[in-house]
């Protein structure tokens, strides 16, 4: 029989102590080799230890809430033969330094070093390391190594253990500031004698705020950047705000079976020229549009509410909106009623194109009747779009997926996609609002009504 | 009837209220103050002052006939000295009068108004008072409850004729011949150890197996010692039962069960104190009670808002300087600071000869506090100063945790150590370690040396023992 010595391993991240915060065994109870005897805690991560030995507890060196040197002995164990611990010798100096980015690495004693391998449960961040303060003595788990005590000299340690209820120790002027401060002392470590709290020791806290964190490995952060809202992001935040504020939306919600649409376009796309662009579901929803507002003229309309005027406009001008680097913009594809399939997504190439590069002439981008709003495979199940003021009506296309829809007699699957459009429910209807969503739905899943007059 | 309102009402002028109404009225908040007696409450008038001012007078009168005994080491005779009791009583109201008027004066100073008469609460934000002029009602946003506390009266010995409480004691036109002291604590032993200088004969009867019971027995044993000097009968594990028919003994039953007959001129009854919770309304406002005292938090709030109670009437320690503290923080708080009860240690002192005097906790305390704890004590007999006042019994003991060496508790016996209570406070507030106090520079010759010396010997290594 013999006993043998269980060190705190390092447990990497430049650390030169960690706090007890789990037991799992007490003294008495039989191991195997890798239970998890307790579990460590550093600024950033909780690690637990595990025994490279079969053995029997006989000694555990710290209570929960201590804080534990690295090196220190933490368990004895009686282990069949020899053990680690030679009667009446020091315990063997410790391995070289460990590799930097292993999480961790053993401890004092060669024996242990490559079987007491610490399961981290966070990964190791080594570039945070640089906010902690500097530990004040050497680092590696070798250097340590030679038996040194847990807490053998209390008043040496900072942050020392308070017992449960006991006072943070701090002098009246201390206590008094941070009192004013709302600083709860029991959460500020001392770095004085006995674990006294300084001033400095305040003034660290209040750098570094209240570390809630230590547990989970994140960081409260209290920075704010200050971003000054200029350009393309004025102009959408003007539009936005003036459509919001004085457009009384109302959105209508309808889903629409593709599956025909979609075999359609496939097929198309199958057998186009050489020349002609790939269609997507675009051109075809605004050929859709011309039909319905042939319907509905109405809907294709400016709404100067200052003169109390409704532009009802002939001709279809329909925006796209498009998401640039710099932001939203709204390139118009102008006369959309004069458009067969092939030009229309054609148009709407080459104005995407041209806004992307930002190439895109300040006509290219103005003039817009009534708008389509996409978030393209982004998409979503339903938007809440915003009407491209002075506008009364836009269209946003959700994401298209294959949904079971009921036939009958059972579910099939079929290709379902969200039409999601707002009205200017000053000058549009609800009714009249459903009827051109309605009719769009109809355009759609019936695709070869849009081609026939 | 007269109506006033104010920001803060202070109930009581003691050390608590007086205090409290002072630093909120250098807070600028708008503050009055009721007292039915004279500011400075039981400490100024009936306690801590005229108790020490007669103290004082004991001791000196004591220190020349002993020295008229022709026994002095100082080699100084002198004629016999007399007493005249009236002429020491009138002193110690002179200077209780002076600061009677230095409280007014600063409570005026502070802008304080003073209402006096006897204050009743009507509800929680209003006060009657029975003044000279009529009644006066008084609303305030924030009340402080500062009444104090009172002398016990035992059933069997009411007071009045020869029956008296510490504040006749104090008051007294001559020295009575034989005075028996009901009560061993620390009031019964300061007054009549001064009596017994004054030439009382003078019997202590206490029901605990020992005197001065709060303290442990180490500490106590030098003032035991110069009880037997002065000749003090002490009656230990023994109950007062009444007074005699003629009224010139005290009826007690002995440790042993025996009936015994200790005659007395007076019969000073001192069995402790308790909180004034009578007779000013307290069952209109229904506060939450913790025993006897009412139940105050942290902030000294009672359980109705706006209501904050100091002082006795709070618990214990029954001390002018807690009461004063208290007092302070309350008005702070109702002036907006953030501010909360964090002290670590309340000295307290026994003004017996030699003095006792405690800070923190006691060993007893400690060890139950942190487990292993060192402790370093210093005898007077090796301090040169103590020597030369002729002062060498006693010591200065610093009680410590083993493993950080954070100090817990100091106490102190011996002549004048009622000073080094200032040094045990600072010591235990900042939280020094026996390295701290140890390393501090303590001049020579002083009594406070001891201090020092205490803490080497706790490291192990004293160096005048």
């Amino acid at each position: 029989m013999g006993e043998y010595v269980i060190k705190l391993p390092d447990v990497g991240e430049g650390v030169a102590e960690a706090e007890l915060v789990e037991w799992h065994v007490k003294i008495g109870d039989l191991v195997r080799e890798d239970a998890v005897l307790a579990a460590v805690m550093t600024d950033k991560a909780t690690v637990e230890i595990p025994s490279p030995v079969d053995g029997e507890i006989l000694w555990l060196g710290a209570e929960i809430g201590d804080t534990v040197a690295i090196g220190s002995p933490i368990v004895r164990l009686k282990v069949a033969g020899e053990g680690n611990v030679v009667s009446g010798a020091k315990p063997p100096q410790g391995m070289a330094a460990p590799t930097p980015n292993r999480s961790a690495q053993g401890g004092g004693e060669g024996a242990t070093a490559a079987e007491a391998k610490p399961v981290s449960s966070s990964p190791a961040k080594p570039s945070a390391s640089k906010s902690e303060p500097a530990p004040q003595s050497p680092l590696s788990g070798g250097a340590r190594g030679g038996g040194t005590a847990p807490m053998s000299r209390g008043v040496a340690t900072s942050g020392a253990p308070r017992t449960e209820g006991e006072k943070p120790l701090a002098s009246p002027a201390v206590r008094l500031r941070a009192r004013e401060a709302g600083i709860d002392l029991r959460q500020v470590g001392g770095s004085g004698p006995a674990g006294r709290i300084s001033h400095e020791d305040i003034d660290a806290f209040l750098a570094r705020g209240p570390q809630l964190a230590r547990a989970t490995g994140l960081a409260p952060k209290d920075g704010v950047e200050d971003i000054k809202v200029v350009g393309l992001r004025r102009k959408i935040a003007e539009k936005m705000s003036l459509a919001k504020s004085r457009i009384p939306h109302i959105t209508y919600v309808e889903e629409i079976d593709v599956t025909a649409l979609e075999e359609l376009r496939a097929a198309l796309n199958k057998e186009k020229r050489q020349d002609r662009p790939k269609l997507t579901l675009l051109p075809f929803l605004m050929r859709a549009m011309v039909k319905a507002i042939a319907d509905q003229p109405n809907l294709n309309a400016l709404f100067d509410d200052d003169a109390g005027i409704i532009h009802q406009h002939e001709g279809i001008h329909i925006g796209i909106a498009a998401q640039t680097p710099t932001g939203l913009v709204v390139p118009v594809v102008k006369h959309a009623e004069a458009r067969d399939l092939w030009d229309s997504a054609a148009e709407v190439n080459r104005l995407a194109e041209a806004a992307k590069s930002g190439t895109a002439t300040r006509d290219e981008l103005s003039g817009s009747t009534i708008t389509i709003t996409s978030l393209g495979a982004m998409g979503g199940v339903a938007t809440t779009p915003v009407i491209n003021h002075p506008e009364v009506a836009i269209v946003g296309v959700n994401k298209m997926m294959v949904r079971p829809v009921w036939d009958g007699t059972q579910f099939i699957p079929r290709k379902m996609m969200n039409l999601s459009s707002s009205f200017d429910h000053r000058v549009i209807d609800g009714w009249d609002a459903a009827v051109f969503v309605q009719r769009i739905k109809a355009l759609l899943e019936t695709p070869a009504l849009i081609f026939v007059d | 009837m007269k109506e006033i309102s104010c920001k803060l009402l202070v109930v009581g002028a003691g050390p608590g209220g007086y205090v409290c109404a002072i630093r909120a009225g250098q807070l600028g908040v708008d503050t009055v103050i009721v007292e039915a007696g004279k500011p400075g409450g039981t400490c100024l008038n009936v306690g801590c002052i005229p108790s020490k001012a007669l103290i004082h007078a004991a001791e000196e009168f004591e220190k020349v006939a002993h020295m008229a005994g022709g026994k002095s080491a100082l080699g100084i005779a002198v004629a016999a000295p007399t007493l005249d009791l009236a002429k020491t009583v009138s002193w110690k109201d002179g200077i209780v009068s002076r600061l009677n008027s230095g409280v007014a004066g600063l409570l005026k100073k502070a802008k304080v108004k003073t209402v006096q008469g006897w204050a009743t609460f009507r509800d929680g934000k209003t006060v009657e008072v029975e003044t000279e002029t009529g009644t006066q009602v008084i609303r305030a946003e924030t009340i402080v409850i500062a009444t104090g506390s009172a002398p016990v009266e035992l059933p069997l010995l009411p007071f009045g004729g020869p029956v008296i409480s510490s504040t006749e004691a104090l008051a007294l036109g001559d020295v009575p011949k034989k005075l028996a002291v009901v009560g061993g604590g620390y009031i019964g032993l300061e007054l009549g150890m001064a009596f017994a200088k004054m030439g009382s004969h003078f019997t202590v009867v206490e029901a605990l197996p020992r005197v001065l019971a709060q303290y442990d027995a180490e500490l106590t044993r030098p003032v035991l010692k110069r009880l037997g000097e002065l000749g003090v009968e002490v009656m230990a594990g023994a109950t007062a039962k009444g007074l005699s028919t003629k009224g010139d003994a005290l009826l007690v039953e002995t440790a042993d069960g025996k009936n015994a007959k200790v005659a007395a001129d007076k019969i000073l009854v001192t069995v402790g104190r308790k909180p004034l919770t009578e007779g000013w309304g307290l069952e209109q406002i229904d506060l939450d009670m913790a025993g006897k005292f009412i139940r105050i938090d942290d902030q000294c709030r009672t359980s109705m808002r706006g209501i904050h109670a100091i002082g006795d009437v709070t618990g214990e320690p029954m001390l002018a300087h807690r009461a004063m503290v208290q007092g302070e923080m309350v008005a702070e708080i109702v002036a907006g600071h953030k501010r909360s009860w964090d002290k670590r240690a309340i000295p307290a002192i026994c003004f017996t000869d030699p003095e006792l005097v405690t800070a923190g906790l006691s060993p007893e305390e400690a060890k139950a506090l942190a487990g292993e704890i060192k402790i370093g004590q210093f005898p007077f007999a090796a301090n040169g100063r103590a020597m030369t006042k002729q002062g060498e019994d006693g010591f200065v003991r610093v009680v410590a945790r083993a493993d950080n060496h954070l100090v817990l508790g100091i106490q102190a016996v011996g002549q004048g150590v009622s000073e080094l209570s200032a040094a045990f406070g600072l010591a235990l507030e900042m939280g020094a370690r026996l390295e701290d106090i140890a390393g501090t520079i303590h001049a020579h010759p002083t009594q406070g040396e001891g201090f020092q010396e205490a803490a080497l010997k706790a490291l192990g290594h004293a160096l005048h023992v």
